[in-house]
């Protein structure tokens, strides 16, 4: 009996949070908009979702297996996240050998040459994703219509579903560049019935699943709301300064996986700050510069650059901002 | 799981150990050798230093040999093996009758040399001498007597009986407390999940002067002496600080017991109540025992340990430590015995932390564990310093909730060593 005890320090229980729960509760909170997009896009959404995911797991399987050698974790649910994340980012056209090449991108270069999950600096789904924008930007910003084009409360346009043939600007394109189209009405953009990658188009869903994240305490609500607020107001500013040249900031807010990036990507664990007061921090900066690249650069996007830049003043921002201390300041 | 078993008085063993550290400080100096024979309550070892406390024997009967013994933690420690007489007679002058002595005679002065001499330590966990917290250094202003009746940790509920039963003997324990320090009000914070006993409580303190009954929100690590002066007065005792900083000494209910008995009785610390627990237990129980009763005899009296047991542990479970056997006399800090089983006792693999900031946001010093936790594995003892690993209070939290089950106490813990011993050396330069 006695040799059979185990000796350990205290403490001697565990909660029952795991990186599992965590990870799986991201995936779960994706769901929405990833039904979303299938019912908006179709079988090709389905494609770049199966195929975004498969990679990305094949390739992490393949590296800790056979480069690296150390333990296999691709059930850990962190590079199934990846793999929704980077499908959420890409329009349906998309030729399958991208998506592979994207993945690769996003889990050897932005995760695993790092160390793995934890050590890496940068949201991999958004370096794969920057990596795609920069190497292949025709095919990444061609955006298939949804193939239920008709606004989403009249449904007699059901049979007008031609797959992947039409395409149009997004919103934001149509904002940057001039390009014409006619913008779709604030709540079919809501809904999802825009033009876009997978993820982006429905707002409601994608809140929905921040929601849920929020109510499970996967995350915090320091970053989502300091980023929404942010571009909320920068862009209200610009917008009481010229109402004709800047969109008003609902559209902002709305359009090109804003709230993706806020709920999604902002928030993923290993890239954004520690503290509270970081965190908001973090979050006022990529809501900033999101609306600073989209008006005043020629990229329309502005959410994955904002986030990767922020991703990169992380270190900083931890060493700067510390939790207050028990015994700091005495209440008066 | 045994909050509803009455104390049941533990019947004396046939030999007691009695270890000679059983508090915070200095080893007592052992005044009897091998063949001595002695009655119960009589001192056998004496402070030695500032910082230490009397060790009385719980038995009666022949001293068998002053010899190492391992403690709960594992250490060597000296001890005084006792080989017991069932016929017990008492050293001269304790009180062993159960009746009320509600009028204190005593003065400050007496109160504190009392508490000394019967070698009363804090029961709460952290066996500080009480006769020290007693001696307020001059210029520090004390306005309250905090009395801990939150219980330490989660299973134990050796306090909560305690409060049930012996709520009258308390009060008066913490006037005696009261008259020592000078100080004109105590409050007594009691978790909101024990209501009967908040109840009972209040309604015996409102016999005494200067008692109040608070209860409190239900929240690891409330029972920690900064958490509770926060939760009831609200002011944060500073980093490397007292609660006498902040005007306050906190002791424990069952302390405040056996101030009790040792101003008003006279009798030695030489028995505690433990709570004695486990999921696969026949019977849970709490047991007033004798110090330097093995442990192996509790958990006969429990029903054996279950077959597959995976840890025994002395304490709690967020701060207990784990036997390495139960042939360890229960001492003066020993709260409670728990026994896990194989599966509570299982541990998961440690995976690379993820960065999910959990651990900062329940760590109840505003601290970063996981950062703490690596200046602990790579010896960065200036880095842990400035992050303040010196002000963890060890209450595991962090631990308890890390996703990646990453062991982060059991660094934090090494760091706060070494980084001790750095400090330690750059104040003796
Ligand atoms: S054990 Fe962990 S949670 Fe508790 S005080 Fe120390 S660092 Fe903070
Ligand atoms: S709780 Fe664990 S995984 Fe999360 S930040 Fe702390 S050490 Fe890392």
């Amino acid at each position: 009996m006695k040799n059979t005890l185990t000796i350990s320090g205290s403490p001697h229980v565990h909660g029952s949070w795991t990186i599992e729960k965590a990870m799986y509760g991201v995936v779960l909170a994706m769901v929405p908009a990833m039904l979303v997009s299938f019912y908006m896009f179709g079988l090709g959404a389905v494609r770049v979702m199966l195929m975004s995911i498969v990679a990305c797991m094949v390739f992490e399987y393949v590296i800790q297996r056979y480069i690296i050698k150390g333990p296999v974790t691709i059930m850990d649910g962190s590079a199934l996240v990846t793999g929704i994340l980077l499908a959420f980012n890409l329009p349906t056209s998309i030729p399958s050998w991208m998506i592979i090449t994207g993945a690769l991108v996003a889990i050897g270069m932005g995760k695993m040459s790092f160390g793995g999950l934890g050590k890496n600096p940068f949201n991999p789904a958004l370096v794969g994703r920057v990596f795609m924008l920069i190497s292949f930007p025709a095919a990444m910003t061609t955006w298939p219509k949804p193939i239920v084009s008709r606004p989403f409360f009249s449904f007699q346009g059901l049979d007008e579903k031609v797959l992947d043939s039409i395409t149009g600007p997004t919103p934001l394109g149509m904002l940057t560049d001039g390009a014409d189209g006619t913008m779709p009405e604030y709540v079919n953009m809501l809904m999802g019935s825009m033009a876009g990658s997978l993820g982006e188009i429905s707002a409601l869903a994608l809140i929905i699943g921040g929601v849920y994240m929020l109510a499970r305490k996967i995350i915090t609500w320091h970053i989502p709301v300091a980023y929404l607020l942010s571009s909320f107001v920068f862009a209200g500013i610009l917008w009481a300064v010229d109402p004709t040249q800047y969109a008003d900031p609902m559209f902002h807010m709305i359009t090109g996986g804003l709230i993706l990036g806020v709920f999604f990507m902002a928030t993923d664990y290993v890239t954004s700050p520690m503290s509270a007061k970081g965190q908001i921090i973090f979050g006022v900066g990529a809501g900033v510069l999101t609306i600073l690249i989209r008006v005043f650069t020629p990229y329309p996007e502005g959410v994955s650059f904002a986030i990767l830049l922020m991703n990169a003043f992380t270190p900083l921002i931890n060493s700067a901002t510390k939790p207050k201390r028990f015994g700091e300041k005495q209440p008066a | 799981m045994s909050a509803g078993e009455p104390i049941v008085s533990f019947p004396l063993p046939k030999q007691g150990v009695i270890p000679v550290t059983q508090h915070l400080g200095a080893p007592a100096k052992v005044l009897v050798k091998r063949g001595d024979t002695v009655k119960t309550g009589q001192l056998i070892a004496q402070t030695a230093g500032f910082i230490s406390a009397n060790v009385h024997s719980p038995f009666t009967g022949k001293v068998k040999k002053v010899d190492q013994t391992t403690d709960a933690s594992g250490y060597k420690r000296q001890a005084v093996i006792i080989d017991v007489d069932p016929q017990e007679q008492w050293e001269e002058g304790i009180d062993t009758s159960h009746d009320l002595l509600r009028e204190i005679t005593a003065d400050a002065k007496e109160i504190v040399e009392k508490i000394k001499a019967n070698g009363v330590v804090g029961l709460g966990g952290a066996t500080f001498p009480s006769h020290v917290k007693l001696m307020v250094p001059e210029g520090k202003d004390i306005r309250y007597l905090i009395i801990n009746g939150v219980e330490c940790e989660p299973y134990l509920t050796n306090d909560h009986r305690l409060m049930l039963e012996k709520a009258d003997e308390m009060m008066v324990g913490i006037q005696v407390l009261m008259k020592g320090l000078h100080v004109k009000k105590a409050i007594i914070g009691v978790e909101a999940n024990k209501m009967d006993a908040i109840k009972h409580l209040k309604d015996k303190a409102s016999h005494y002067e200067g008692i109040t009954v608070e209860p409190l929100k239900v929240k690891y690590p409330q029972g920690g002496e900064k958490q509770l002066i926060k939760a009831l007065i609200n002011r944060e005792v500073p980093s490397g600080k007292l609660p006498l900083d902040v005007g306050c000494v906190v002791n424990n209910v069952a302390t405040a017991f056996a101030v009790y008995e040792a101003v008003q009785k006279n009798k030695p610390l030489i028995d505690r109540v433990l709570t004695v627990t486990g999921k696969k237990l026949l019977k849970t129980a709490n047991l007033k025992v004798r110090i330097g009763t093995p442990v192996s005899q509790l958990l006969d009296h429990v029903g054996g340990l279950p077959e597959d047991t995976g840890k025994i542990v002395s304490g709690g479970p967020m701060t207990g430590k784990a036997l390495t056997t139960t042939e360890v006399p229960v001492v003066k800090g020993t709260a409670g015995i728990l026994v896990m089983d194989r599966e509570e006792a299982w541990k998961a693999t440690p995976r690379p932390c993820i960065r999910c900031a959990k651990c900062t946001q329940v760590c109840p010093q505003g601290l970063e564990p996981y950062l703490l936790h690596q200046y602990g594995e790579m010896k960065r003892t200036e880095e842990a310093e400035y992050d303040g690993i010196m002000d963890c209070i060890e209450c595991g939290s962090c631990n308890y909730t890390c996703p990646s089950a990453r062991p982060l106490l059991e660094y934090i813990r090494y760091g706060k060593a070494e980084t001790g011993q750095m400090i330690r050396n750059r104040k003796s330069n």
